[in-house]
């Protein structure tokens, strides 16, 4: 049939508009159900998916275990996924997505700082909201980011703390991963060995894929520190660990870090490689208390894995029970809702390692801090403070008073 | 006296590094000029046989031999699946290299994750007063001028290295005195595999094994070998030699990363004003 330039118009309208009525309806709220979606995105191939695997599957146990018990306000809970391969790029490809495509209420993700510095200004652009699940070097003052894991003044202070205090351990030498994450985490370390009459003596960077450490085993050997201290991150990095103890061992010299562990380095590496490391931490496996038992148990049953589960594991979980408190207290899943019940600072739960309380002028949350060591492929705790609050992200940001504030401060050393 | 010591030991390491990951290259790349991008992937299967051997109780040295003549079986069975159909088809080699490539990383990384295995460094440590250094990392630097020495003499003393040059260097003649050229393609390929499944089995206390383990040397190795030159032996170790001691020695008093873009420069320029490779020029030896 010869269409001429009207019927086709008239043709072509006609089909646009009933092709776009499930649209229109479903955003009338009157065809189907309608969803609160959660994105997540997390980084399941490429050398960083080591931090990422158990925090994927905790997101979903979590948000599976939410809608068993009826859903959120009502409404079901939808998780997206999106695999960021550990390549930034990926990370704001998926993020511009979640929120313009699939219109998300919030995101779970992030793994690496430099991830969340990529995502950061795009969910303010777009007026979403960042659940960022992730131990990093703090600073980030910026009302649509919530951070729910460690920060320096939680994790390193402590360790610094025990390291110099109670172990004597003044001299010390800094390894860190060679991004932004490494080089604050490091300036940190330098600050708090400084606070406590330590001396640093040298500090050395090292790209992702770096897996040779012996000319930088050699240096450690020529400047004879008490104690190592490692901000390395990645699947190439544990290969520090390794060429430590077949050179130096920690017999010789210590070794405490700040990101060992959470990346289950202590399951890869044999006993004798892992025993004696000490860490900071929010949570292990080996807390002795019911929820943390509860939370492992729990876990190994949804997964049907009973290997180590660890502490990037249950933030995955702690993002989504902390971001679900705040939209019962907004009473609606909507960004702006949340992120204003958020401001209040009463969003407050019970989770796996301990009560976490978000901080509503810095939108960090306050935790239980244990230091703990490496034995036998496990962890034995050592000491433990309860509700550490992340001062060094107090005392450079409030959100009261800057609502509109989205930098990250650094320290000054 | 411990600094100098140190030095060596640093450069004599980082040498026996790149003579390690090289070696199988120069043979498939310089000799039968195959451009094998799968070749990190080869030193990557090594080491997760030799992991895997290991943890299940065979001894290390004895792992390592096996992960050797797995990967070279497993080099023969790619061979004559996929490489025999493209000699002289180099755009085409390079693409299916690659994407065999991603088919090796994947499937590892399903088969086992993504997190590194490992197996611990038997040997322990030497101390030379107030510094050690790792046995292990002697046992490394013996074993590559072992596996040079045991090339060579294959290569210029036996019969099989006869014909292999032989084929290399001239197929058509080759053929015409009886020889299988199929066959000895088929069996220098899986033997230049072999080469690097040993490297990767050698590696593998040192850095573990990983699924992406092979790209951080692949492009060290094809750097090696075509900065070598013609002739592949010769041309791989005074390119190793070359590098090996700017990088131990430039990674000892600066950082792994300086080492490593020294390394490169030195490859660009060395590749500039000499651009067929160290050994270029010279048409006799091996």
């Amino acid at each position: 049939m010869k269409l001429n330039r009207r019927q086709f118009f008239m043709a072509g309208s006609g089909a646009l508009a009933f092709a776009s009525s499930p649209y229109l309806l479903k955003k009338a709220g009157i065809a189907g159900e309608n969803p609160i979606r959660v994105a997540n995105i997390l980084d399941k191939t490429g050398i960083l998916n080591i931090y990422s695997l158990k925090q994927i599957q905790a997101t979903a146990m979590a948000v599976e275990e939410l809608n068993a018990a009826g859903g959120l306000l009502g409404r079901p809970i939808e998780l997206i996924f999106y695999d960021s391969q550990s390549d930034g790029q990926y990370n704001s490809k998926y993020v511009t997505e979640a929120l313009v495509r699939d219109n998300v209420h919030v995101i779970h993700g992030g793994i690496t700082s430099s991830a969340r510095e990529v995502m950061r200004p795009i969910v303010s652009r777009f007026k979403g909201l960042l659940f960022y699940n992730s131990l990093y070097e703090g600073g980030v003052c910026d009302r649509r980011h919530v951070s729910t894991g460690m920060v320096p003044a939680q994790q390193l202070e402590p360790l610094m703390d025990y390291v110099i205090t109670n172990l004597g351990h003044k001299r010390c030498y800094i390894l860190a991963a060679d991004y932004n994450y490494g080089h604050i985490t490091s300036k940190w370390m330098q600050k708090f060995i400084r606070e406590r009459g330590g001396e640093d003596l040298g500090v050395e960077f090292f790209p992702l894929d770096v897996n040779n450490f012996q000319p930088a085993i050699s240096r450690i050997q020529s400047a004879k520190p008490d104690i190592v201290l490692s901000a390395l991150v990645g699947g190439a990095h544990i290969a520090f660990y390794r060429q430590f103890e077949s050179t130096i061992g920690k017999d010789t010299i210590a070794l405490a870090s700040g990101s060992y562990g959470v990346g289950l380095e202590h399951t890869q590496l044999s006993p004798k490689e892992g025993n004696g490391i000490i860490i900071a931490t929010s949570y292990v496996d080996d807390l002795d208390t019911i929820e943390a038992k509860a939370f492992v148990k729990r876990f190994q049953s949804y997964t049907g894995d009973t290997s180590y589960v660890g502490e990037y594991a249950e933030y995955g979980e702690r993002g989504i029970k902390i971001w679900a408190e705040a939209v019962r207290q907004a009473g609606s899943a909507d960004a702006e809702a949340t992120i204003e019940a958020l401001s209040k600072g009463s969003v407050r739960i019970n989770g796996a390692g301990g009560i976490y309380t978000v901080d509503g002028k810095t939108n960090h949350t306050t935790m239980d801090i244990h230091i703990v060591v490496g034995q036998n492929q496990r962890f034995n705790v050592l000491q433990s403070f309860k509700q550490r609050p992340p001062r060094d992200t107090q005392m450079v940001c409030n959100l009261h008073q800057n609502p509109n504030d989205s930098l990250q401060y650094e320290p000054e050393v | 006296m411990e600094p100098i010591i140190n030095y060596l030991f640093q450069i004599g390491f980082s040498i026996s590094i790149f003579i390690l990951i090289s070696l199988g290259l120069a043979v498939i790349f310089g000799m039968m000029r195959v451009i094998n991008l799968a070749q990190g992937e080869f030193l990557m299967l090594g080491a997760y046989f030799c992991t895997l051997c290991t943890q299940s109780g065979i001894s290390l040295w004895i792992s390592i031999i096996l992960a050797a003549i797995a990967v070279g079986v497993f080099g023969i069975i790619v061979e004559r699946l996929l490489i025999q159909w493209l000699y002289g088809r180099i755009v085409d080699t390079l693409l299916a290299t690659w994407g065999l490539s991603l088919l090796l990383v994947g499937g590892i990384t399903t088969i086992f994750g993504p997190q590194s295995e490992s197996i611990a460094s038997p040997l322990g440590n030497i101390s030379l007063g107030n510094i050690f250094i790792p046995a292990y990392g002697l046992f490394m630097i013996a074993a590559s001028i072992a596996i040079l020495t045991l090339v060579y003499a294959l290569w210029r003393h036996t019969r099989y290295g006869l014909i292999v040059r032989t084929t290399m260097q001239n197929p058509k003649t080759a053929s015409t005195l009886g020889i299988n050229q199929s066959l000895v393609y088929m069996l220098t390929f899986g033997f230049g595999c072999m080469l690097t499944g040993l490297a990767g089995a050698i590696l593998v206390p040192i850095v573990g094994a990983y699924p992406t383990l092979g790209l951080v040397y692949i492009a060290k190795s094809f750097v090696t070998v075509i900065s070598g030159g013609s002739l592949p032996l010769f041309g791989t170790i005074t390119a190793s030699s070359l590098f090996g001691t700017i990088d131990g020695f430039v990674a000892t008093i600066s950082t792994s990363v300086i080492g490593e873009i020294t390394v490169l420069f030195v490859a660009i320029f060395l590749l500039r004003i000499l651009p067929l490779g160290i050994t270029g020029r010279m048409t006799r030896g091996v």
